[in-house]
């Protein structure tokens, strides 16, 4: 069966989406992903979706399961390069993709991956209180 | 009605086919990107429904005119289980299935018409229309 490449980079994954997914397509991603974290202990998972038409709710609801487990496996999910049309689209949709940490581009993404516990400013102060 | 097409839609890879001549369409009839990418998307939720919960069906595309504006409309059609209650099946969040729930509500906020009639044991039919 067809599957998408995961890249190692040092210790993060990345991913470059660069056909239409079928379902199926998108299920293996999900798994392949959840397994190469652990066997790598990686500490983050870079998507770039650039290449990506439309995300309707099943995508979304990938995107989203990917950054829960990965959070559960400890590493960080950073989303990046969504088509301002596609953006659009998916908050019409009704999507906000809850839970999934986005970025403009790869290097943005990169960055956000590298700051501190790839945590956003509120999560680190909760991090600070407790 | 100016031209049509009828695309089956029976199993995950078909639903990218559905996809691709929404898009084709879409293009060669001028709408925007944002255009394009909603109707695209909303033809991608109602063939995945059909695949998921109507067994599969027809997706008929069209391109129609009122006046001097022209559209694009999507008839998907299955024999399917159908839907009990439309309402609640047209409720944000609801799902049957394991989907989010977004699928024909969503779709809805995406078109112009979304028009769908049901019957239980006989199958489900939503036509959706963007005009230009």
């Amino acid at each position: 069966m067809e599957r998408i490449p995961i890249l190692q980079m040092g210790q993060f994954l990345l991913v470059t989406i660069q056909v239409d997914m079928h379902d199926r397509l998108a299920l293996a991603l999900q798994d392949d992903l959840t397994n190469r974290i652990v066997k790598t202990q990686a500490q983050g998972v870079l998507i770039d979706i650039s290449a990506l038409e439309i995300v309707d709710s099943f995508i979304g609801r990938i995107l989203g399961n990917i950054a829960t487990m990965s959070r559960i496996l400890d590493a960080d999910t950073v989303v990046v390069g969504m088509q301002p049309a596609v953006a659009i689209t998916l908050v019409e949709l009704g999507l906000s993709l809850t839970g999934v940490r986005t970025a403009i581009n790869v290097e943005q993404g990169m960055a956000l991956l590298r700051s501190p516990f790839g945590a956003s400013p509120e999560e680190r102060d909760t991090h600070a209180q407790t | 009605m100016l031209k049509h097409e009828v695309v089956e839609a029976r199993s995950s890879a078909d639903v990218l086919v559905v996809r691709q001549q929404a898009r084709a369409w879409a293009v060669e009839m001028g709408f925007s990107l944002v255009e394009q990418t909603k109707i695209v998307t909303a033809a991608s939720e109602l063939a995945r429904n059909m695949v998921d919960y109507g067994l599969g069906g027809t997706v008929e595309l069209e391109a129609i005119e009122n006046g001097s504006r022209k559209g694009l409309r999507l008839t998907f059609t299955d024999q399917g289980p159908g839907i009990s209650d439309l309402d609640l099946a047209m409720t944000d969040g609801y799902t049957t299935g394991n989907g989010l729930g977004l699928g024909l509500s969503g779709t809805k906020r995406l078109m112009h018409e979304f028009e769908i009639t049901s019957q239980v044991g006989q199958g489900t039919r939503v036509m959706i229309t963007r005009w230009r």
